[in-house]
């Protein structure tokens, strides 16, 4: 029996320690912790609920946008104020825009690695590998034997220098690898022309919000960034040609890259459908019309993997435990709270740094444990492919019936890291086809002379009521995400935001149930406990985000001094 | 000519000369060099090895790796094969766990005194460092590690640089920046995210002079935060003329009047987001109609804050320069531009102290 560490864990965004218990080359018990804590929401107390959005964007610079879009909603739902059409569709195109960027670099940037042997690679035969992927994608490069060549001459020469930079020290040539050298070498190539992909097309993002990462556009009540055919301040007619084109390269990308290219993979290692899976799963829903209504992503809960039964989802129902993290509760550490009532205090009980291991019987995270109904529950793309599927979403059972189809497996293989993996991938071709639409709402407003990008009737704090509370939701590329708001006198009395990675990678609840991190681990087999590249396939399946998941709400009345400007 | 420089390198990687030589000229630019400076860039490109770079991450978003994600002059896929070895990159790299940790250390004991460390994340000082560990170390014992060996130290992002939005009031984990730690000169690529062409200009200049470009008294590069934003900014006619943005969306507001009166914090910001811009030169927030958060200030998050109220007046020293005394002479206003800067330059260095909290309470603009 062996007890193993692995901090850092890269390819995600912020510090996560993963430590395993291994017997007979298996996982049998795991626990995930979260090392950085900053209080961003102890920073807001006190604040001007209109700028709560700018400092909440800082909770993560991966998923950017995400938690500027649940704050405003929040704010918004607390003054009751709806929003322009304008600005709805300004926000369903930033957040299409970003889970399309995001999915794409979690594939080949953080993700891919677990799958492509890059130094493989460089045995594969150029000519080969340009007929594999022509058999893909009709992509120009595809069918290039000179393309391929050049990639796989850049890598010679990179691995020939001696200075292998972020490759160095890889798990190349682990057993598990299954790729041939050319669908390496083909993947590789992609990784490349994803980095210069990805920085092109969210220029639309800085078209709609000045820039990215944290673009700087959102209002409570709008939008700030003009939309008006005759000026050239502000969102025109070609802004509308600039967006369609980034929409057109986003759906060119994803349909004949990055989803041939996950296919191609996912077929070399279908044993993962068998791996990593987790029972309950919860979607919150997403990009709803003016109305409110007929959300694209539908909302609902699904227990104990039966598709045949959706549940709706009700937010009171969530709780938020500590019995396994490092802070306290006044009235002890083993009852959940409700977000609009909850309370945080830090109070460290871990190892004194510099440590070797934690210590797994007391406190072991930053991250709290987040219950519905005191269920655990998995969010992220997974979680809404399946609601939707099950709820009888004909893109989602089309997209994905395809998937299963060629692959060659059932639905139950959706319920493991390779289902989650895949579930990435449809949901942003799903999107990346639905973002030409906004584009021609926008346009359609504009036509139309509607040119309003927020609702400023409650802009004057003077308008609000003395108290008020509200709750934002956003079903964020990593999962359901909500953000509670308390307002009191113009300032923010409490602010909560309930967060994806918190309900993935939360620690053991009272009850001794498993977030779905360690859950997922147990089972799993690990060639190598000395390179685990089984544990980074299983975490990286989640896309993590441990900025996002650490955060406090402290409810100690402290007096923050801040410079009062007239 | 060096048979390993990075000129060699990109040659064997198939990078035309023109491809070079515009790299260059496009680094000169944002650098404020005349032609003369693409020349000496492209020569000491030719003749430099691709220098090892470390980025530590510390209590942080991530948001200036992203940003480093969206560089375009050169383009990220240039910088990572090309330009730099960038040999510990924990949201980039292929390795894990021990084999990660591997690399800090090979890199920490075999270049010694010749790699560049860049620091993305504030360092938690607070309770023995317990807000922020890898690998079981505290962040600040990482930081003086890496620190101790590396030939220039370049904090990229607000928090790196200043502390930033962890450090903000009430500051609860005791964040400061990477140059408080380490008690040495640290370059300052302020701003929130950082704009990475500052970045790759400030490691291009390194590596073309062998020396750093001058800094500003919060160790910011000239080049890059200089200059006032409302002194650049292209909305200052309308801020001359008294034209102002009264609501949101409003006929001024879709006219791209000056958004002074809405909160903008461009008279207090030094950074040059309206030349340079930012996602390879498409937008920047004032262009984009929002208000300027001064994310590039010493301790934005308190002293810019709040967001939405208008600055009493644009700083300076006894020159009303606020937006009820319109038509004030251009002339005045440059002078009142560079009394601003000097002013909040005064300000920025004694945020930098230890009592932040006190100094700016006590600060000039602070009514």
């Amino acid at each position: 029996m062996a007890r193993i560490v692995i901090d850092p864990l890269t390819r995600i965004e912020g510090h996560l320690r993963i430590e395993a218990q291994i017997e007979g080359g298996r996982i049998t018990d795991a626990w995930a912790s979260g090392a950085m804590w900053r209080g961003i929401e102890t920073i807001l107390k006190g604040r001007d609920p209109r700028d709560a959005w700018t400092f909440v964007s800082r909770i993560c610079g991966v998923c950017t946008t995400v938690h500027s879009i649940a704050s405003v909603r929040a704010v918004e739902d607390a003054l009751k104020i709806t929003i322009p059409p304008n600005a709805r569709i300004i926000r369903d195109l930033i957040m299409g825009l970003q889970m399309v960027h995001d999915h794409v670099i979690h594939f080949y940037h953080l993700h891919g690695l677990d799958w492509i042997d890059v130094v493989s690679a460089l045995k594969a035969d150029p000519g080969k590998t340009a007929a594999l992927a022509s058999s893909l994608s009709d992509w120009p490069n595809n069918n290039s034997v000179g393309f391929f060549k050049s990639i796989q001459d850049k890598l010679k020469t990179f691995v020939a220098g001696g200075q292998l930079g972020i490759f160095a020290n890889g798990y190349w040539g682990h057993s598990q690898y299954k790729l041939p050298p050319e669908a390496n070498l083909m993947a590789t190539a992609h990784y490349l022309d994803a980095l210069d992909w990805q920085r092109d097309i969210i220029r639309a993002h800085a078209l709609l919000g000045a820039k990215n990462p944290h673009p700087q556009t959102f209002l409570v009540g709008g939008m700030s960034i003009p939309v008006d055919p005759n000026s050239q301040n502000g969102l025109n007619a070609g802004s509308i040609a600039l967006l369609n084109d980034a929409a057109k390269k986003c759906l060119d990308f994803v349909s004949r890259v990055y989803v041939p290219d996950l296919l191609a993979v996912a077929s070399y290692y279908k044993d993962w459908a068998g791996y990593g899976g987790f029972n309950n799963f919860l979607a919150c829903g997403e990009h709803a019309d003016s109305s409110g209504k007929n959300a694209f992503f539908p909302a609902g809960i699904i227990r104990d993997k039966d598709l045949s039964r959706v549940y709706p989802v009700d937010q009171m129902k969530i709780a938020e435990y500590i019995n396994n993290s490092w802070y306290s509760y006044s009235g002890g550490d083993s009852a959940g709270r409700h977000p609009w009532s909850g309370e945080t205090t830090p109070n460290y009980t871990g190892p004194k740094p510099p440590y070797e291991y934690l210590d797994i019987d007391k406190k072991y995270s930053w991250v709290k444990t987040p219950r519905y109904e005191d269920l655990p529950m998995e969010v992220g793309p997974l979680a809404r492919l399946l609601v939707a599927y099950a709820s009888g979403h004909r893109q989602v059972k089309e997209e994905v019936d395809k998937a299963l189809r060629k692959l060659g497996v059932g639905p139950e293989a959706l319920f493991s890291t390779l289902g989650r993996t895949a579930a990435r991938g449809i949901e942003t071709l799903l999107v990346a086809q639905k973002l030409g639409d906004w584009i021609g709402e926008l346009a359609a407003n504009m036509k139309n002379g509607d040119l309003r990008i927020a609702d400023t009737e409650k802009w004057d704090p003077l308008t609000w009521p003395k108290e008020a509370r509200g709750v934002g939701f956003h079903d964020a590329p990593r999962g359901a995400l909500a953000h509670y708001i308390v307002i009191k006198d113009g300032k923010i009395e409490n602010y909560q935001a309930v967060v994806p990675t918190t309900w993935n990678a939360g620690p053991r609840d009272p009850k001794g149930q498993r977030s779905p991190f360690e859950q997922a681990l147990i089972g799993a087999p690990v060639a190598d406990p000395r390179q685990p590249i089984e544990i980074q396939r299983i975490i990286h399946s989640f896309d993590p985000c441990m900025a996002c998941a650490i955060h406090i709400f402290d409810v100690e009345k402290k007096e923050s001094y801040k410079v009062e400007m007239q | 000519m060096d048979s390993e420089s990075i000129y060699s390198y990109l040659e064997l990687r198939g990078l035309s000369r023109r491809d070079f030589l515009k790299f260059c000229a496009a680094s000169a630019a944002t650098l404020g060099l005349c032609s003369s400076g693409a020349v000496k860039i492209a020569e000491a490109l030719e003749n430099k090895q691709r220098p090892s770079v470390v980025w530590i991450h510390l209590s942080e978003c991530t948001g200036d790796s992203e940003s480093l994600l969206r560089a375009t002059k050169p383009a990220i896929s240039e910088i990572l094969l090309d330009v730099v070895s960038l040999d510990y990159h924990e949201t980039l790299m292929a390795p894990s766990g021990f084999a990660a940790e591997k690399s800090l250390d090979d890199i920490i004991r075999n270049k010694k005194g010749k790699y560049i460390a860049v620091y993305e994340g504030a360092v938690p000082e607070k309770d023995g460092g317990v807000y922020c560990c890898i690998a079981g170390k505290s962040a600040s014992a990482i930081v003086k590690e890496v620190a101790a060996g590396a030939a220039l130290n370049i904090a990229v992002g607000n928090c790196a640089c200043f502390g930033g939005i962890a450090a903000a009031s009430p500051n609860p984990t005791g964040c400061v920046g990477v140059g408080d730690v380490i008690g040495s000169r640290v370059v300052n690529i302020a701003g929130c995210p950082m704009n990475c062409e500052n970045f790759t200009a400030t490691v291009v200049h390194y590596l073309t002079f062998g020396s750093l470009p001058e800094l500003d008294g919060a160790g910011r590069p000239l080049f890059a935060f200089g200059k006032l934003i409302h002194n650049n900014c292209e909305r200052r006619p309308h801020f001359d003329a008294g034209q102002f943005v009264g609501q949101w969306g409003d006929a001024g507001h879709r006219q791209g009047w000056c958004l002074y009166e809405m909160g903008c914090k461009g008279p207090m910001a030094f950074q040059n987001c309206p030349t340079v811009k930012w996602n390879g030169g498409t937008s920047w927030p004032v262009q984009a109609g929002h208000p300027c958060i001064a994310c590039a200030t010493p301790s934005n998050w308190d002293a810019a804050y709040p967001f939405y109220k208008r600055m009493p007046q644009v700083p300076g020293a006894g020159l009303m320069a606020n937006a009820d005394k319109i038509g004030l002479g251009v002339a005045a206003i440059a002078t009142a531009g560079i009394a601003a800067h000097a002013v909040g330059r005064f300000i920025e260095r004694k945020r930098n102290s230890k009592e932040k909290g006190e100094d700016i309470k006590n600060g000039p603009d602070s009514n």
